[in-house]
């Protein structure tokens, strides 16, 4: 972010700049604060420039190893380090190893009678004394005003001032002056016009009782800045300011592919799922499955081991992990994992802005690989359409350029759930599934489309999407002559065609046992046959043998009459008759 | 600054640690303690010298110990006497604490400021 928020901010290298090491803060004004040089901030009462004043020293200390004096006009050193050791900034400490120096200036009216001629250079000496003291590079003066309500003389304040900041330009040292606002003017004393250089205004507005803080410079001498008024957070962390121009369309854009978490799901969108790093839309009117079809996709990134940071604006936590657990998801697991995190808020808790900054800072913290936006309408209440669309673009913007992937769902009013989103964010996202109640035999049911996700084929067909016991499925819906069927008219459907099959196959076996019966008699009547056919072959061999016996008879009865004639022994012609049959035959 | 440092020495008047001691236990007995701090030899400072001595020579003989500081030496009293303006004059005791700024030319707010008028 930062790199490219400075590309457009070119630095001339004509001075330097002191980098505050406030988050944002270095972005919108191009590398820091006039290095040298007095800054005034201004702002009412309590929009945070004590804050700012000390942030900066702290910062300096810590990160740039630059050592600060902040001079208190208002509250005792006992009393900021109290109130600053609430923001984790452990002053004593600073203090105590030369890196901070704190000088109370007491001023009390009433103690003090102005007698002639003076000047301020009690004060020029005590502040020369605590930059030298430490070699302090940065000062913070806070406020510098209760001068004007000690000293009656304003003509010698006057000049003295002017004279103060030539001192501190002297010194070299990079210095921050707070100032209260006017009624017309920056500051109630006009201090603008001694610091010249860089004014910084704060401003702390309740528009529909939502209290947004805001940050503008107003003037840079010397420098481009970002002009707009940005939003900033304040914190148990300190100030952070963010830069509300877009990123910027300069994203990488990387082509792995993670899972919805419904195989079906990945099925439709090339068996892969979502492309990491691209924007997911989920738009249904009520109870159409939004939070489920999120769930889905977090418990699928936390079973890769994934973290995910689910910014939810409707449910608490606790109600989103029991509600999850009625569809077989057990979210908690993930949550006792650390690798799952819920950030709740009520959208109205404070303004657009400051849930942006909010959100920003938590991806920072938490460095997920995805995060959910449950419900991105709900925003919607805080705010007017251009102004969530505003927001919502930088954070995608955000998201795209960390590579994380962002799934966002958006309730969609009225039954008509139709290629409108309320926000006009379609071009923003990559994805977008919509889940659509389909009505019909008295019920509901849930049907499910994807109507756009770039850079690959995805499925154009609707799909049933059933929330059940172990999580959501889906199904395919009964398209037919009576359109589209889901639920218990695509159940009543599949169970018609089922008793339609059922018959059909009844019908066929009917017709095969008929016809094994007639295979069964046909056989019959061919093995009577063969017995027939059998039987004459056998009685025609009996004729035959029967036949020789006779001639063989009939031969030995000739011998045997031939013997008791006493004949001449003569050979038998044995077989004689049959060998020339045989002959015959051949 | 060498200048200054031996005029700083040559004022007699000036208090030691001990001589301050001795002056808190005489809080009680009207004895007054004045410290002036003055920014080097400025004309301011000049002036702001020359008339507080000469209220105290004409209106607290005898009663008062009067310290001569200056914070261009010594800039740690700068912070401690919670000095903003020079030169400034601190009424220590007896209370309540006061303080005057600028060259002390104006007697009377001087002698007021002080409850030297009333007695």
């Amino acid at each position: 972010m930062a790199e490219t928020t400075l590309q457009e901010i070119p630095v001339l290298e004509t001075f330097q700049k002191c980098p505050t090491g406030i988050k944002g803060l270095d972005e919108i004004t191009g590398g820091g604060l006039p290095q040298g040089r007095p800054t005034l901030i201004c702002g009412g009462a309590g929009c945070g420039k004590t804050l700012l004043a000390m942030e900066f020293l702290v910062r300096g200390t810590t990160e740039y190893d630059e050592p600060g004096v902040f001079i208190s006009f208002e509250e005792k050193s006992e009393e900021l380090t109290k109130n600053f050791a609430s923001l984790g900034f452990d002053l004593n400490d600073l203090v105590a190893r030369e890196k901070l120096l704190l000088d109370y200036v007491h001023i009390e009216r009433s103690e003090i009678e102005e007698t002639g001629e003076y000047d301020l250079e009690g004060l020029f000496i005590r502040m020369g004394y605590a930059i030298d003291s430490i070699g302090a590079k940065r000062v913070a003066i806070d406020t510098i005003e209760a001068l004007f309500s000690g000293f009656s003389n304003e003509t010698i304040l006057r000049a003295e001032l002017r004279r103060l900041f030539r001192f501190l330009k002297g010194k070299g040292v990079t210095a921050v002056i707070t100032g209260e606002q006017g009624e017309r003017t920056l500051t109630r004393f006009g201090l603008e016009e001694y610091v010249a250089d860089c004014v910084i205004f704060l401003s702390h507005q309740v528009v529909n009782q939502i209290a947004t803080r805001r940050l503008r410079i107003i003037k840079y001498r010397g420098s481009a800045h970002g002009t707009n008024e940005y939003p900033f957070l304040l914190d148990e962390q300190g100030f952070s300011v963010m830069p509300i121009s877009s990123i910027g369309l300069d994203h990488s854009a990387s082509s792995e592919r993670v899972s919805t978490g419904i195989q079906r799901l990945d099925t439709m969108l090339e068996g892969k799922g979502y492309y990491r790093g691209s924007s997911i839309l989920v738009t249904g009117s009520a109870g159409t499955g939004k939070s489920s079809l999120a769930a889905h996709f977090v418990d699928a990134a936390c079973r890769r081991g994934e973290r995910c940071l689910y910014f939810a604006f409707e449910e608490s936590r606790n109600q989103i992990i029991r509600n999850m657990r009625s569809i077989g998801l057990d979210l908690g697991q993930w949550v006792d994992k650390g690798v799952l995190e819920f950030r709740n808020s009520r959208p109205t808790l404070y303004g657009l802005e400051m849930h942006l900054v909010a959100m920003h800072r938590a991806i920072e913290e938490f460095q997920p690989a995805i995060v959910v936006i449950d419900p991105i309408s709900n925003l919607m209440s805080v705010a007017s359409e251009m102004e969530v669309k505003s927001m919502l673009s930088r954070l995608i913007d955000y998201l795209k350029m960390k590579e994380i992937t962002a799934f966002c769902s958006a309730l969609t009013v009225g039954g008509a759930a139709g290629d409108r989103t309320e926000e006009g964010m379609s071009s923003l996202m990559d994805s977008w599934i919509l889940l659509q109640s389909l009505e019909g035999d008295g019920e509901r049911n849930r049907g499910l489309y994807i109507l756009k996700s770039r850079g690959m084929q995805h499925s154009n067909q609707v799909r049933e999407f059933c929330l059940t016991d172990n999580g959501a499925k889906l199904q395919d819906v009964y398209v037919g002559p009576g359109g589209v069927l889901a639920g218990a008219g695509r159940i009543a459907q599949e169970a018609r065609e089922k008793a339609d099959a059922l018959g059909r196959s009844q019908e066929i076996e009917c017709k095969q046992r008929d016809l094994e019966r007639k295979k069964a008699l046909m056989e019959a009547q061919i093995a009577a046959l063969r017995i027939g056919f059998d039987t004459e072959v056998d009685e025609l061999e009996r004729a035959i043998s029967r036949g020789k016996l006779h001639r063989e008879a009939v031969a030995r009865d000739t011998l045997t009459m031939g013997r008791a004639r006493a004949a001449d022994d003569t050979p038998i012609p044995e077989g004689n008759g049959a060998r020339n049959g045989k002959g015959e035959r051949r | 600054m060498s200048e200054t440092k031996q005029d700083d020495a040559s004022i007699p008047f000036r208090d030691t640690a001990g001589e301050f001691e001795l002056a808190l236990e005489e809080a009680g007995t009207g004895v007054y303690l004045l410290r002036l701090y003055v920014s080097g030899m400025t004309p301011n400072s000049i002036r702001a010298i020359e008339n507080i001595r000469k209220i105290c020579a004409e209106h607290l003989e005898g009663r008062y110990h009067l310290e001569i500081i200056d914070i261009y030496q010594q800039p740690i009293f700068a912070k401690e006497g919670q000095i903003v303006a020079a030169p400034t004059l601190v009424k220590e005791l007896p209370p309540p604490l006061r303080k005057f700024i600028g060259d002390l030319s104006q007697t009377e707010r001087i002698l007021l400021g002080l409850d030297i008028r009333k007695k």
